[in-house]
């Protein structure tokens, strides 16, 4: 059983990586949780993100979410926000479609046109 | 078309859905503490979902008009989904939905089931949901209680924070903590029997 104890022996190995993260212009990754987007699956893109940052140990990028975009019929939306970058909207996410998106943009810089619905011009 | 090798909870058609669901609206209310809750009495032939938070809190007017399909608070889109449809799933399952608000004060939704009803949807994975709601929410406290006949079974994001910090939620180590950890709480909820099985 995962116990509190166990919780507790990360707490410094969590400070170090906040430390880290906090040095670095850290990535932010948006995904669409109103009704539209839950009923379209967003929990299920969530959940593949968080679980491909999680395994390939990423501790510089944090996962948020956000409402109803008005884009309801492109949903599950997610977002990439990295400084210095114009903002990426990626549309008709799937978890595997997320977790590949993990490899290439987040981790290699390279966006996935194919998937992109959004660029915002302004850099952020 | 058909859909092949998908299942990806395509539409609200587990009850943990509508439970992110509920929580957005809290989120949306600015509440600070959501509550969420699961009552599941084989007995009684009950299964009851509660989100209470410390939210905005709704207008009587408001309140009228949040259960209704055609109204929303949101001004991105005219037309709100998510209580009508959960109102509807519970009516549809021998239950029904309360709304209880104060401004200030906050928002407590119940939504009642008939247990064994065929039409009530299958809770689902809660646990994906709460997890969910954690990692991309770690400044808002969330506690998840479920009981599964007389089992009880607990989460509090006050506890986690107070050994890791507010800022350690989002790390690897903590969410591969924290899904194990729930993982858990399932199975000892259900005792390794599906609920279907429980209901049999």
């Amino acid at each position: 059983m995962k116990s509190l104890d166990e919780l507790r022996k990360l707490r410094e190995k969590a400070q170090e990586a906040i430390r880290l993260r906090e040095q670095t212009d850290g990535t932010k990754i948006v995904v669409g949780m109103g009704t539209c987007g839950i009923a379209a699956g967003a929990r299920e893109v969530m959940l593949a993100l968080i679980e491909e940052l999680e395994k390939k140990n990423i501790t510089d990028v944090v996962v948020t979410q956000t409402g109803c975009a008005g884009l309801c019929e492109k949903e599950p939306l997610v977002e990439v926000i990295r400084p210095g970058e114009p903002k990426i909207t990626y549309g008709y996410m799937t978890p595997e479609k997320a977790r590949m998106m993990v490899t290439s943009h987040i981790v290699n810089g390279q966006v996935i046109g194919e998937y992109v619905i959004a660029r915002e011009e302004t850099v952020s | 078309m058909i859909a092949v090798g998908y299942d990806s909870g395509d539409k609200m058609r587990e009850l943990a859905l509508h439970v992110l669901d509920l929580v957005q609206n809290s989120l949306r209310a600015g509440a600070n503490l959501i509550e969420v809750e699961i009552l599941e009495d084989t007995d009684l032939d009950r299964l009851t979902i509660t989100v209470r938070d410390d939210g905005c809190g709704m207008e009587e007017n408001l309140k009228e008009k949040v259960l209704d399909p055609f109204t929303t608070t949101r001004t991105t889109r005219k037309v709100g989904l998510g209580l009508p449809l959960l109102k509807m799933a519970a009516e549809r399952a021998g239950g029904r939905l309360t709304l209880d608000s104060e401004p200030g004060k906050g928002t407590v939704v119940e939504a009642a089931f008939q247990h064994s009803h065929i039409d009530r949807m299958p809770l689902g994975d809660m646990a994906g949901t709460i997890l969910t709601v954690i990692i991309s929410n770690p400044k808002v406290n969330l506690v998840y209680r479920h009981q599964v006949d007389g089992r009880e079974w607990q989460l509090d994001t006050r506890v986690i924070k107070d050994e890791v910090g507010e800022d350690a939620l989002g790390l690897p180590a903590v969410i591969n903590w924290l899904r194990s950890y729930l993982e858990e709480g399932q199975n000892y909820l259900y005792g390794g029997a599906t609920t279907d099985e429980v209901t049999g």
